[in-house]
């Protein structure tokens, strides 16, 4: 092989490991184009509520329905008390969800959130949600989870209902059940 | 030209000792011409076992109701089928009639890398070994599909998936190993006088093809590397409950799979464009625009891949950009149809089986590409999405695309390869009841998609019966016209007349320059670029 050849085969091979390593970097980048534009749907963490700061808009009402699901495999039982409720843009809200573990074992749950239209996630705000931490549930263990939201008030006037839909894994298996066991349920 | 033929034929007597004897010879060989010869005879191989599982599929489609299989297996029979067709019968053929005709058609001895090419051909069998063994374990082989979607290929899939992500990992390999040495030899070892604006577009599509797959495979290795880290080391890329995301593979897989669909493509691109100008006996129309042209679909294919995604969920202006960069690359596809309509134009045609092959890739391709412009209207989409019309689609593009183009490279360079021609009235018979064949099995599905049949099914509701029985029936035919195929080519190796060096009365070229058959090297001695033999 002569030294030009060599050349291009170090660069092709540069290249080859690059697309390599450029497959992994997509996996933060596709994360970065869903929080930049709220593609998917994925709710942001925890909001911190500031009374002073949020103006209720007492003259819109916006339609918040809520949807749970249970994934494939997991045996739990998944609602929530209301299906839906009718807000004001500003206001704080709560809903109670509930879970029961029907079978014998001690299982782990964890709640994925999802919000359609996607591109209202940026004014749909949670101070507080089972599906910022796991859910651990003994043996027919039934557990009351408030959620607590703000629709923001810059909410664009053509959204008039927001679907919040919940999918809930059964995640027992990734898990270690003692650490997590004194994490949640430090009693 | 002769002068330099004799010259270095002199020359081998004693310095070379031509090929190795027996089994040997086909292990170690680092010539060219022998892991050309390997390459073509195992993408047959798979060509006809992928063949099978296809017409298992449509044994079993003939009539509604379940017939002759179990739902599972149908499975694994249009996984596998989609799996070896592409990865076994179209990208090793397309890589073996490279390392066939590039060093011939740019005037190297060789390839850059010798030893290499060795390596990327022998692990070929070893990766499709493991693939489909996988259909006698436990559970069965792939069943997920081609496109092995996650998490059906996490966390539903059968045991076996970690031997078909090893074996796709080897296939990757093997596939860059190859890419880089093609792309080694033509940047590298062309002879004196042959500058990049006077390649044959063979060589010109194979360059732009290598690119893309160096840039592309590593993607793919990337998604199976993840799947395996899902699948055993608890991490959650694809798992939404550990806070990764399924459609995000559909994006990767597809930031690979769309380039991979012109992967298939473009090197049928460049044969068409030899064998068309050789009988019409005008040089090819519009050179420069062909080359512009395959090297801007090329660019367009990394920006399109969310088209095959349409229904997954995705805002307006997304999927408007998509519907316009896919219609995008119908401009310079256009480009190369009407060039190639411009070559026959009033051109002294005859019409030997190559041709035959040729043309009726021009025009059955052009139907493929335009049921892909239907394809690419994303409101229509969402009525086209996951049905038969999808299926009639890449089957349009691929078979009497992709396969027909190789089928017509073997006719048009079997008298080069070993010396000897093909029979003429069998070749014509092979191309009508291939042509038949096709168009029978695939166009009818075209009308059963759009009246809402779905894709992957082992059994379906009565109204589609008709369309199915008339597909199954097409199937066979082109199926078992392909068993004749191996027969023409058996017969031209053992007893086929013998073939002049030029072959063709109208081709142009420096593999028509050396004697039939080819010497087992070639061009020891760079030849002389005549304006004759230059691109035609």
């Amino acid at each position: 092989m002569n030294q030009s050849s060599l050349r291009t085969v170090r660069k092709l091979i540069m290249l080859a490991l690059g697309m390599f390593g450029f497959a992994f970097a997509l996996v933060p980048l596709y994360d970065l184009l869903c929080e930049l534009t709220g593609l998917n749907g994925k709710t942001a963490g925890a909001y911190v509520y500031d009374p002073a700061r949020e103006s209720v808009d007492e003259t819109r009402t916006v339609r918040v329905i809520f949807i749970t699901n249970t994934n494939a495999d997991m045996p739990w039982k998944f609602w929530s008390e209301k299906g839906g409720v009718e807000v004001h843009p500003g206001e704080l809200h709560t809903v109670n969800f509930f879970v029961t573990n029907p079978t014998d074992k001690v299982m782990v749950g964890q709640a994925v959130p999802s919000l359609a239209p996607g591109l209202a996630v940026d004014y749909f705000h949670k101070t507080e949600c089972f599906c910022f931490e796991r859910q651990v549930l003994q043996p027919g263990e039934t557990m009351e989870m408030p959620m607590r939201f703000i629709v923001g008030s810059e909410l664009p006037g053509h959204v008039a209902s927001l679907n919040l839909s919940y999918s809930l894994f059964d995640v027992t298996d990734f898990v270690d059940l003692s650490t997590e066991d004194a994490a949640n349920n430090p009693s | 030209m002769s002068e330099v033929v004799e010259a270095h034929a002199g020359h081998d007597d004693h310095e070379h000792h031509g090929p190795a004897k027996g089994l040997a010879r086909w292990l170690f060989t680092t010539n060219h011409k022998d892991i050309g010869t390997l390459y073509l005879w195992f993408s047959f191989t798979m060509f006809l076992i992928g063949g099978v599982m296809a017409l298992i599929v449509r044994a079993e489609l003939f009539e509604p109701g379940m017939q002759f299989v179990v739902p599972e297996f149908f499975n694994q029979m249009t996984t596998n089928h989609g799996l070896i067709m592409v990865f076994g019968a179209v990208m090793p053929a397309f890589v073996g009639l490279a390392n066939w005709l590039v060093p011939m058609m740019i005037g190297a001895p060789d390839m850059a890398l010798p030893r290499l090419n060795n390596l990327s051909f022998w692990i070929l069998p070893f990766a499709f070994s493991i693939m489909i063994s996988t259909l006698f374990m436990e559970g069965g082989g792939p069943n997920f599909g081609w496109t092995f979607y996650a998490p059906l290929s996490t966390t539903y899939a059968p045991d076996s998936v970690t031997y078909f992500i090893f074996a796709v990992h080897l296939m990757g390999a093997s596939s860059i190993m190859g890419s880089i040495n093609i792309i080694a030899t033509i940047l590298n070892m062309r002879a004196p006088g042959m500058t990049l604006m006077k390649m044959p577009l063979f060589v010109w599509t194979w360059l732009i093809t290598a690119y893309l797959l160096i840039a592309v495979m590593p993607v793919l290795a990337g998604a199976v590397t993840m799947m395996l880290f899902d699948i055993h080391f608890g991490t959650s890329f694809f798992n939404a409950a550990g806070g990764g995301d399924p459609v995000m593979f559909q994006h990767i897989f597809w930031f690979f799979g769309h380039p991979e669909v012109y992967i298939m493509i473009l090197p049928a691109f460049g044969i068409v464009s030899q064998i068309i100008p050789t009988f019409a006996r005008k040089p090819l129309f519009g050179y420069d625009s062909m080359v512009y042209a395959v090297a801007s679909i090329a660019f367009l294919s990394f920006i399109v891949w969310a088209h095959h995604m349409f229904t997954v969920g995705m805002p307006l202006a997304g999927q408007l950009f998509f519907m316009y960069a896919t219609m995008l690359i119908a401009i310079p596809t256009g480009v190369k149809v009407f060039n190639w309509i411009s070559t026959m134009w009033r051109g002294s045609m005859s019409f030997e089986t190559p041709m035959l092959f040729a043309i009726a890739f021009v025009v059955l391709f052009t139907i493929g590409g335009f049921s892909g412009l239907m394809l690419a209207i994303t409101p229509a989409d969402y009525q086209y999405h996951d049905t038969y019309f999808v299926v009639a689609h890449f089957h349009y593009v691929l078979v009497p695309g992709a396969i027909f183009s190789i089928i017509a490279a073997t006719y048009y360079w079997i008298p080069k390869w070993c010396g000897r021609m093909y029979d003429e009235r069998l070749g014509k018979l092979h191309f009508w009841l291939s042509f038949i064949g096709v168009n029978v099995t695939f166009f009818p599905q075209h009308f059963s998609g759009l009246a809402g049949m779905p894709r992957r099914i082992p059994d379906y509701a009565l109204q589609f019966a008709d369309f199915n029985m008339l597909s199954s029936i097409g199937a066979f035919i082109f199926g078992f016209s392909q068993v004749f195929f191996l027969y023409i080519v058996i017969k031209t190796i053992r007893s086929g007349k013998p073939a002049t060096d030029r072959v063709w009365e109208g081709a142009h070229g420096l593999e028509w320059t050396i004697p039939s058959p080819a010497p087992y090297h070639t061009f020891t001695h760079p030849p002389r670029i005549t304006d004759a033999e230059a691109h035609s």
